[in-house]
């Protein structure tokens, strides 16, 4: 997913001069020669994440479509301050763009983990957030997010599924349709959702674009299934929830929420390793929405 | 462009109608030399033409007590001298910290320490990348300010790149809790900047400091004032 997006960022900063690219070392390897023919559209300002977020707020200031990119913990959790003020508080908005996720360099372990990205982005007003599933879904996601002047974050992991998807713009793809629960899957967790979810009586949606999440199709969809939910997200566990009770806060309806746990597991090994430790593989899902559907 | 006409004896009175906020008095007006100096000799800055891309920007870093701030910019024309007056009223656009989306002639939403330097590293990389590289940034940050390791990041890399359109106001007035030792212009000069320390009240050095060609690098300004701030 990084050299899809890359070599996409690559191409619109030849293709746009408003694109501008900062970085804080990661990934700078990746951007040498754009940085040489566009010095002051490709910035890398060595290990710090303040001010690559500051100064992708100037660029914005200037009238730029800045991208900055980073770890995840490093990108939205250090900076975070930064996010609010020098794009929101200033009424203008950037891309951010991570990599790491959750877990995805376990030898690193709780240092490079970010589960709470998305949580934070809750925080605030009216950025989209972008998960994609594969290395294919990346481009036209980057592209929608630096077309658009709202602010928007890209999530990329070393997690995917095994094929992309095309998903309609801010609406839940239906795969499979059943009676007992709608399950909704974000991002690279869709093929441990459809292989949890094989032999179940249930609706399976995925999505990788969670923020706005499409709460009209969740709710159609609900309506089919007896309005019980099960949101399958990447990230820490029951960071929808309150949406999806907002959206069902007229009608009765149960919820399961999978995701990251909140706990430091203070392990290492590998991703594989600690999406199981998480439930998040499939035998886990599976074991959850069985006993979520009664099916002991 | 500019009403000509106003002094700096009348720009002082206008900063003293504006109490912004208790805990800030003596703070209040302290900044106002450099920023009359800037908007009354130097910034390419016109009120008829506020989103002019070719004018230069100056940034409030420092946003706490921007009484003199705003007094300048009601001097030269960019707000009513009247909003002065209602200074942090609930329906003022003036506050105790200046907000850029209310505030015609505010480049910057500040109040938060340590924003300002990096908003202008990156401004100044955006002019240059728009073709307006002519066009200058003055970022205004506080002695004390400099104590947030974020002003220490644009300060060495915009060093370290020669961002020659960079240019930081430090209001020194000795406010710094651990202080400066050898003096707040040696963190930059050690950077590669350029720098000069003047008196916050003579005006035909700041003038000169802010004017001072440095073609290949940053420059800074370390204004000392004598006020103290507590």
């Amino acid at each position: 997913m990084r050299d899809a997006w890359a070599a996409r960022t690559n191409e619109l900063l030849e293709a746009d001069p408003r694109v501008a690219v900062v970085l804080a070392d990661i990934s700078a390897d990746l951007f040498r020669e754009a940085a040489a023919a566009h010095p002051d559209r490709v910035i890398n300002v060595g290990i710090r994440e303040q001010l690559m977020v500051g100064a992708a707020g100037g660029l914005a200031l200037a009238g730029l479509r800045p991208i900055a990119h980073s770890y995840a913990p490093f990108l939205v959790e250090r900076a975070f301050e930064q996010i609010k003020l020098d794009f929101e508080h200033q009424g203008t908005s950037g891309v951010l763009v991570s990599v790491g996720a959750s877990y995805d360099w376990a030898e690193g372990s709780f240092t490079h983990f970010s589960p709470r990205d998305v949580a934070l982005f809750d925080t605030l007003q009216r950025w989209r957030v972008f998960v994609p599933g594969h290395a294919a879904e990346v481009p036209p996601l980057l592209d929608r997010a630096v077309r658009s002047d709202e602010g928007a974050y890209m999530r990329l992991s070393l997690r995917h599924n095994e094929n992309p998807y095309a998903v309609p713009d801010d609406a839940l793809l239906v795969l499979r349709e059943g009676r007992r629960a709608t399950v909704v899957a974000v991002g690279p967790l869709l093929d441990n959702v459809l292989e949890a979810t094989a032999d179940l009586d249930v609706t399976v949606a995925y999505t990788n674009t969670p923020r706005p999440l499409d709460i009209e199709g969740l709710r159609e969809l609900a309506a089919d299934t007896g309005d019980a939910v099960v949101m399958v997200e990447p990230y820490l566990e029951g960071t929808s929830d309150w949406l999806v009770s907002r959206a069902f806060a007229d009608r009765p309806h149960r919820l399961l929420s999978i995701g990251v746990g909140r706990d430091e597991l203070r392990r290492y090994g590998t991703a594989a390793e600690h999406e199981h430790l998480h439930g998040l593989d499939a035998e886990g899902v599976r074991a959850r929405v069985r006993k979520f559907l009664a099916l002991l | 462009m500019l009403r000509v006409n106003v002094t700096f004896e009348q720009v002082r009175e206008l900063a003293q109608r504006t109490v912004t906020d208790v805990r800030y008095p003596v703070v209040k007006s302290y900044t106002l030399d450099a920023i009359w100096v800037l908007y009354d000799r130097v910034l390419r800055v016109d009120p008829q033409r506020l989103d002019d891309p070719s004018r230069d920007r100056f940034l409030l870093s420092k946003g706490h007590g921007p009484s003199a701030f705003y007094a300048v910019l009601a001097a030269k024309g960019f707000i009513p001298a009247e909003w002065l007056d209602g200074i942090a009223a609930l329906e003022s656009p003036l506050g105790s910290h200046p907000d850029a989306t209310l505030v015609p002639g505010a480049e910057i939403s500040s109040g938060s320490l340590g924003h300002g330097l990096p908003l202008g590293v990156g401004l100044a990389h955006g002019l240059r990348a728009t073709g307006f590289g002519d066009s200058r940034v003055f970022t205004l940050v506080g002695d004390a300010e400099l104590d947030e390791g974020s002003n220490h990041e644009a300060i060495a890399y915009a060093g370290a790149v020669g961002l020659a359109n960079l240019n930081v106001i430090v209001a020194d007035n000795g406010s710094a809790s651990h202080g400066w030792p050898g003096g707040v212009a040696s963190r930059f000069t050690v950077n590669c900047w350029s720098a000069a320390t003047v008196d916050m009240a003579d005006h035909e050095a700041l003038y000169r400091s802010f004017t001072a060609p440095h073609p290949d690098r940053p420059h800074v300004t370390v204004a000392v004032s004598e006020t103290t701030p507590h």
